[in-house]
């Protein structure tokens, strides 16, 4: 119903412009979105081109597929997708719950949780990496003065160093995620609650037959999405661990970045196209769900 | 109230707090421990303790002051933070805003297709784009200049900017164009008189969205800026990682200070932005 009545008022106003000349609104359009074109053109189209043109040569692949740090990057890119995303997403739909209770300090809560997402990310990851350091970090001094014993050298481990990676990444985006969610939950009409309590149905009956139904749609969108955001999250890592020990945790963000350091743009094009088999189908899901 | 009643209030109340406390621990702890480096001592700042003996300023004297050699240009990098957040909401404001009124108001032709590229983009890791962009900002001859990073961050805030003011200007009722230009307005005029206004709001959350992008953009930063001069703060807060004996304490409090303007205006702002932007960000 809503679509006809779009439909008709868009026919009316269509027949409105045509008498006042349709090319002339045309031409208008044209240099409103004029500017925005010249953007995308100089600054995604040509640069993406030119990138993929610098990718082209076979060799690069080749070298690439040799270089022991980039089937390591690989799997570590995966590893942070698949479990930082989940555990992330599954935090933020369950905080979104506790954030829908009604309480003076749950609001003052809210309100501070944010902060990790409102603040910059390197003063507060560098806050973190000091906080690991081995020997002056107030870790292992707590761990020294409760157990006499030295602490882990946290961030020269690799499996460490990368789940510690993971931790910093939702430390810093868990609360948008979980404003997303909240959003979500409070869109949710209140009499469904209400009807389901009368009918005697438990917490668990009122997640798994009201919230979850209403929030599995925005909740897989919401999965998806911070995993395009995540596969581009250059900070995370970067910022605690430089990639290291021995370059054993970077992921493909910070693996370009690296190329293109040491002044290997080829190789750092390559590495980008060979993230977009993973890339390009969330993408293409994405879109179709966005641009309708 | 009866007993059992009464009992299960208090273990729910007590659950909540359960959840509660280690959240706020969670959220607190990095951002304490910055701000416990900041008004700490040299010496004191590595002994581990939760509260200083002696809290003192004088670390902040320091930064402010310019008193270190990692700090010379403080004032000058935190300027050309300012300007470079500035300009990159201006520009993202002046172009989404337009492309906006022309794809939703103007129905232009082939608008459709404008705005899967600029989703397309929106797409994009940001890291990934960042080794084409460092490359042909070299072309243009932009690198180590300030234009470079506004472009760059105008570049990659603006598709969603234009997304969120599609949205919001679809909801405007299409008879007030239509009354307008019964009166004999031009398109120009529908879009100051008419557009603009009814926007504001969406406009608010738009600039602020990219006024704090370019504020906390590291990567494209360090990557386009490399001067002493030209650099923005938090680049000049990386560089102190190059140097195995750097003053910890003099970074977390220029980090402390890097940090607050994006808080306060985030939370001046949080009424836009969680309406405008978190609504935006998902719903299909």
């Amino acid at each position: 119903m809503a679509a006809t009545a779009i439909d008709t008022a868009a026919r009316r106003e269509k027949s409105r412009w045509a008498g006042l000349g349709l090319s002339e609104r045309q031409a208008w359009s044209l240099l409103f979105v004029a500017p925005y074109v010249a953007i995308f053109i100089g600054f995604v189209l040509f640069p993406v081109g030119y990138s993929f043109w610098l990718a082209r040569s076979p060799q690069l692949y080749v070298e690439l597929a040799a270089d022991p740090i980039f089937l390591r990057t690989v799997i570590n890119t995966f590893v942070f997708l698949v479990v930082a995303i989940n555990v992330k997403m599954a935090l933020a739909l369950f905080l979104s719950g506790f954030f829908t209770h009604k309480r003076w300090w749950v609001k003052v809560l809210a309100v501070l949780f944010v902060l990790p997402w409102a603040v910059p990310s390197i003063p507060t990851i560098l806050s973190v990496r000091f906080m690991l350091n081995p020997e002056w970090g107030v870790i292992n001094q707590l761990i020294f003065s409760l157990t006499a014993e030295d602490g882990p050298n946290w961030l020269n481990d690799p499996a460490l160093a990368l789940t510690l990676s993971m931790l910093v990444h939702i430390w810093k985006s868990l609360p948008f995620w979980t404003l997303i969610l909240l959003a979500g939950r409070l869109a949710i009409p209140g009499e469904l609650y209400e009807a389901a309590s009368v009918d005697g149905a438990g917490a668990w009956h009122r997640f798994r037959y009201i919230t979850w139904p209403s929030m599995s749609t925005l909740y897989v969108t919401c999965t998806l999405l911070s995993m395009i955001f995540t596969v581009g999250d250059f900070n995370s890592v970067y910022l605690l661990t430089g990639g290291g020990p021995a370059d054993l945790t970077h992921v493909l963000a910070t693996l370009g970045i690296r190329y293109l350091r040491l002044d290997q743009v080829g190789l750092a094009m390559a590495s980008i196209v060979c993230a977009l088999p993973l890339i390009l189908p969330l993408v293409y899901f994405m879109m179709r769900r966005l641009s309708r | 109230m009866s007993p059992r009643k009464f009992l299960r209030t208090v273990g729910f109340e007590s659950g909540l707090l359960l959840i509660g406390i280690p959240v706020l621990l969670w959220t607190l702890i990095p951002i304490y421990h910055m701000f416990l480096f900041a008004i700490s001592p040299k010496d004191a700042a590595f002994s581990g303790q939760l509260w200083p003996t002696s809290p003192t300023l004088r670390n902040f004297g320091t930064v402010v002051g310019q008193k270190h050699h990692f700090l010379n240009h403080f004032w000058l990098q935190m300027f050309n933070s300012v300007i470079i957040s500035v300009g990159t909401a201006a520009i993202t404001l002046f172009v989404a805003t337009a492309a906006a009124f022309a794809i939703s108001r103007l129905r232009m032709k082939g608008g459709r297709t404008v705005m899967n590229l600029a989703l397309l983009t929106y797409f994009i890791p940001a890291a990934f784009l960042a080794v084409p962009m460092y490359k042909t900002m070299g072309m243009y001859g932009l690198l180590n200049n300030d234009w470079a990073l506004v472009l760059a961050m105008a570049t990659i805030a603006s598709p969603y900017a234009i997304w969120i003011l599609r949205q919001a200007s679809d909801k405007l009722p299409v008879e007030l164009d239509e009354a307008a230009m019964i009166d004999g307005a031009s398109p120009f005029q529908l879009f100051r008189l008419i557009y603009l206004p009814l926007m504001v709001p969406s406009l608010i959350a738009v600039g602020t969205y990219a006024l704090l992008l370019a504020w906390n953009e590291y990567l494209y930063a360090f990557l386009l800026l490399s001067k002493d001069t030209a650099i923005t703060l938090p680049v000049a807060l990386g560089n102190f990682l190059s140097a195995d004996d750097s003053p910890w304490e003099l970074l977390m409090t220029a980090g402390f200070l890097y940090a607050l303007p994006p808080a306060a205006i985030y939370y001046a702002f949080r009424r836009y932005m969680s309406s405008g932007l978190t609504a935006g960000a998902v719903k299909g």
